[in-house]
């Protein structure tokens, strides 16, 4: 009996760090309280922007202004995309770096430990600052997610609350990076060689890296508009001197980039579920990688495509069109190889699975799309219509947040010992995914047609559209409510089967092979030994 | 309950056909020039080759699904290299790109050629509507604003929408048909972009720059587009409207338009008095300032400052006529000076100095805003 106890006694002492209760939250240097904490926040985020997303289709599903003023919409177009780049999907994937990387290497815990607490700590204040704007005279930028200038210099206040925002979001990221990269480099398990790294902390270790090179270029856009609105100078202001295309060119050499941050990690995860659950090796391990070095290559010199109708010349024209086709090649590299690991396996769809395979499926869909778009010609006809918002939410939503899907599922059995509800987890993924594509789907054909995007009123011709893929996007939304209530049942309140130590027996990672479920607070305090 | 569910279901089928007498349009507008037809063609082909791939990649994907699962008891193998495969899978897709690579830069370098053009005009991109000004050509010297001319009322819903709403103008861009058009592209403020999908254009307005595209239209018709760069509160109701007329009935158009211009030429030395230019001005206040400070004069809290009552137009007329004139640099208030005639802005300044609660008494002549322009 007292050993029943003593064994329960040292467990709270090793359950979490000294403190209990918010501080244990507030003061935490553990990987594991830090990594929740960000898939917390951008869950969180995610419900925020997405709240946004329904008033504007709230709005556009009728011609007419129904709900709000045109400046007002407006608002909600740029708060929901920076909400959602930099409040949700970004720090989601931190998330799981901060879980998944030191048990996927053997390390007992991220390089940094004090500073990852303060990284994340940065990201709440940054939140409060950019969902504070809405409060301020004048309201939130109104100046699209872009911020283009001189538009973004005609903003009230709101805009230099996202611009510190922006700023300090950069500086967590950037934090972040520098921690992965040195974990990564400096903590692997004996044995455990570069080449043998799973494909997720590959892809996190390239992903570091992109956000180290582009973060500051943000930062510098940013500040220069900040000077351009406040002490007079013409950085982005022809009457001074200045140009405004340049902050296009700016913001792009980050804002390309910045893309594949957002989908380089979902890569990963992909790469580690299919395997899983074909029982089958990943197929082209190797070529997996050198794919996604060149797409982050290629990823900085591409940007311009972001602005085939600002009038380039025609040489500059061609060149960002060939390097833009050319990426299509090491994305093909990677689904062929996703198809291929599936080929002769013995698959099962549990729900990471189902995840998985409808990413491959959708986000090649935006892969087409934006091999479309990458024909300057064609872009002529659908830069700035509802096409391109169509494409960038194949890849964002079908792929970054899908692949967010799939990892959670995945790996939620090691983190919390239990298991998820698989049959409502079936529901969550076939109902996002039909409700995706009514959302999304018929935004092709708006674009086609000629609906500009950013617009809170639209001529009739594109009223039929419209209406499908605001009823698309309200059962989408309500989709996600599904899934807080998954998470919450198997997490928060410990809901669900045992899981063991390796509830998927196609899963061979160091997590699944060397710790059990749920993953104790201290893992690989001695490093394991790869054969 | 079948009954029930039968209901159902023609509630649904009703549904459905209400909605597919809404309008749908599924692809890329019916061309009407060159430029416009390749790139007609060229998504049509792209169409093609990505349609083909889809097939085939996720012909072979749902096959392994239905034939490669656990359930039915496929074993699974243990490949999981082949250099020869990989190879050839980054090549093909290589030599698929170089062949649709082809076309595009030809289409590229056709629809950068802005040289050699009959007619050129300059479209200016205001915060929210579009200005031309014919430079060379036929029809050299006419200048207008466009407008858009659907009624508030339909925006709001107090009125049924017509067939054009948000697609039209008080003062379309005129040109002939067959014709070369160059386009020259800038904008007084931030930057827009002139779209006419039927014609394969979009080009930025870009402030302190001057770009510029063509387009040679092969039909007689109206055609319509949309700004599609965001330019702020009224993004989405600055439409452009492109009438292509033959060549006579071109000709009449440029011959009335210069006898408007030459009839709407104000007298500079005329004296005004006070009810002429207030009715004169609140033409002008409707055209230009109701969008940001409201038809009553009271603005949008915290976004666009209000006029009733305010220092600025119950203050010192210069501060008032400076503003009018120059803007105010890092806000929306454009400089109405390069748009507005003298006449115009005196008129407009006196509107709002003596309308709704303001009660200066003030007139301001236009030889005023001739030597404040100096």
């Amino acid at each position: 009996m007292s050993a029943v106890i003593d064994s329960g006694h040292a467990h709270d002492e090793h359950a979490h760090g000294p403190y209990g209760g918010v501080m244990r939250w507030v003061t935490t240097t553990n990987h594991k309280d830090i990594g929740t904490l960000y898939l917390w926040f951008s869950f969180t985020m995610f419900l925020v922007g997405g709240m946004l997303a329904l008033a504007i289709r709230a709005e556009l599903f009728q011609p007419g202004l129904q709900f709000w003023h045109p400046e007002f919409f407006n608002q909600l177009t740029t708060m929901h995309g920076l909400i959602m780049v930099f409040g949700a999907i970004m720090p989601a994937f931190v998330g799981f770096a901060n879980w998944q990387v030191p048990m996927m290497i053997g390390a007992p815990d991220m390089a940094f430990a004090r500073l990852n607490n303060w990284s994340f700590w940065m990201l709440p204040v940054a939140a409060t600052l950019l969902v504070g704007s809405f409060f301020v005279p004048g309201g939130a930028s109104a100046a699209g997610w872009t911020i283009y200038a001189p538009l973004s210099t005609q903003m009230g206040p709101g805009m230099d609350l996202a611009i510190f925002a922006l700023h300090i979001m950069g500086a967590s990221s950037i934090m972040g990076s520098i921690n992965i990269i040195t974990t990564i480099l400096n903590m692997r398990a004996p044995g455990m060689t570069l080449i043998r790294m799973p494909l997720f902390v590959w892809t996190w270790l390239i992903t570091a890296y992109l956000l180290i090179a582009v973060m500051p270029v943000l930062a510098g856009a940013i500040t220069m508009l900040l000077t351009d609105r406040h002490f007079g100078t013409s950085f982005f202001n022809a009457a001074g001197g200045g140009d405004p295309v340049m902050f296009q060119h700016i913001f792009w050499f980050f804002g390309h980039p910045e893309v594949y941050i957002m989908i380089l990690p979902g890569f990963g995860i992909i790469s580690q579920v299919i395997p899983a659950f074909s029982r089958k090796p990943l197929f082209g391990y190797s070529s997996m990688v050198y794919a996604t070095a060149s797409i982050a290559v290629l990823s900085f010199i591409v940007w311009a495509h972001h602005m085939f109708t600002v009038g380039m010349p025609t040489a500059g024209i061609l060149f960002f069109m060939y390097a833009t086709v050319l990426i299509a090649v090491p994305t093909g590299v990677k689904v062929f190889n996703w198809l291929t690991t599936m080929w002769r396996g013995s698959m099962s769809f549990e729900t990471p699975m189902l995840f998985a395979v409808g990413f491959i499926f959708v986000f090649t869909m935006g892969g087409f799309t934006g091999l479309i778009l990458a024909i300057m010609p064609i872009d002529i006809q659908l830069q700035d219509t509802y096409y391109v918002v169509a494409h960038f939410h194949y890849v964002l939503v079908a792929g970054s947040l899908f692949s967010l899907f799939a990892g959670f599922y995945f790996w939620v059995p090691k983190w919390t010992g239990r298991m998820y509800d698989e049959k409502l987890g079936k529901w969550h993924f076939w109902l996002s995914i039909i409700f995706f594509n009514v959302t999304f789907f018929p935004m092709h054909f708006l674009g086609l047609a000629g609906m500009p995007r950013r617009i809170p009123d639209y001529a009739l011709q594109f009223a039929g559209f419209n209406e499908i893929a605001s009823i698309g996007a309200f059962a989408f939304g309500l989709s996600q409510i599904l899934f807080l209530w998954i998470a919450l049942k198997v997490t928060v309140l410990g809901r669900g089967e045992e899981a063991g130590q390796r509830p998927w027996d196609g899963a061979d990672t160091l997590e699944w092979t060397h710790l059990p479920s749920p993953a104790p607070y201290h893992s690989f305090h001695e490093q394991p030994v790869l054969g | 309950m079948t009954n029930r569910r039968v209901n159902a279901i023609g509630a649904a089928l009703l549904a459905l056909s209400g909605a597919a007498e809404a309008a749908y349009h599924w692809n890329l507008p019916t061309p009407v020039t060159r430029v416009a037809g390749e790139i007609y063609n060229l998504h049509l082909v792209m169409m093609g080759i990505i349609l083909v791939i889809f097939v085939g990649v996720f012909g072979v994907m749902f096959y392994s699904i239905y034939a490669h699962r656990k359930s039915v008891g496929h074993k699974a193998e243990n490949f999981h290299e082949n250099i020869t495969v990989e190879i050839i899978w980054a090549i093909i897709p290589f030599l698929i790109l170089i062949a649709v690579a082809w076309p595009a830069t030809k289409s590229i370098l056709n629809l950068k050629d802005t040289a050699s053009s009959d007619i050129t005009i300059k479209a200016t991109g205001y915060q929210w509507k579009w200005g031309y000004d014919y430079l060379r050509g036929e029809g050299e010297g006419i200048s207008f604003l466009s407008n858009l001319s659907t009624p508030q009322d339909q925006i709001t819903g107090k009125a049924p929408k017509g067939e054009h709403y948000l697609l039209e103008v008080d003062n379309p861009m005129v040109v002939p048909v067959g014709k070369k058009v160059r386009v020259l592209l800038t904008s007084n403020d931030v930057i827009h972009a002139w779209m006419v999908p039927a014609f394969g254009v979009k080009q930025d307005a870009i402030p302190g720059f001057v770009r510029d595209t063509w387009f040679r239209a092969e039909k007689e018709g109206v055609y319509r587009g949309q700004c599609a760069e965001l330019c702020g509160k009224d993004h989405g109701f600055m439409p452009i409207v492109v009438e292509v007329l033959s060549t006579e009935k071109y000709m009449a158009w440029v011959g009335e338009q210069k006898k408007r211009m030459a009839a709407a030429a104000d007298d500079p030395n005329k004296k005004w008095n006070l009810s002429e230019l207030k009715a004169r001005g609140e033409k002008v206040y409707a055209a230009n300032c109701v969008a940001c400070h409201q038809a009553n004069g009271q603005g949008v809290k915290g976004t666009f400052p209000a006029l009733d009552g305010s220092l600025l137009a119950n203050g010192p007329r210069g501060r008032h006529i400076e503003i009018v004139l120059n803007g105010k640099r890092g806000t929306a208030m454009a400089p109405f000076g390069k748009q507005l005639s003298d006449t115009d802005v005196a008129a407009v300044i006196t509107y709002e100095r003596n309308a709704w609660s303001n009660k200066t008494g003030e007139v301001i002549q236009p030889s005023e805003i001739g030597s404040a322009r100096k």
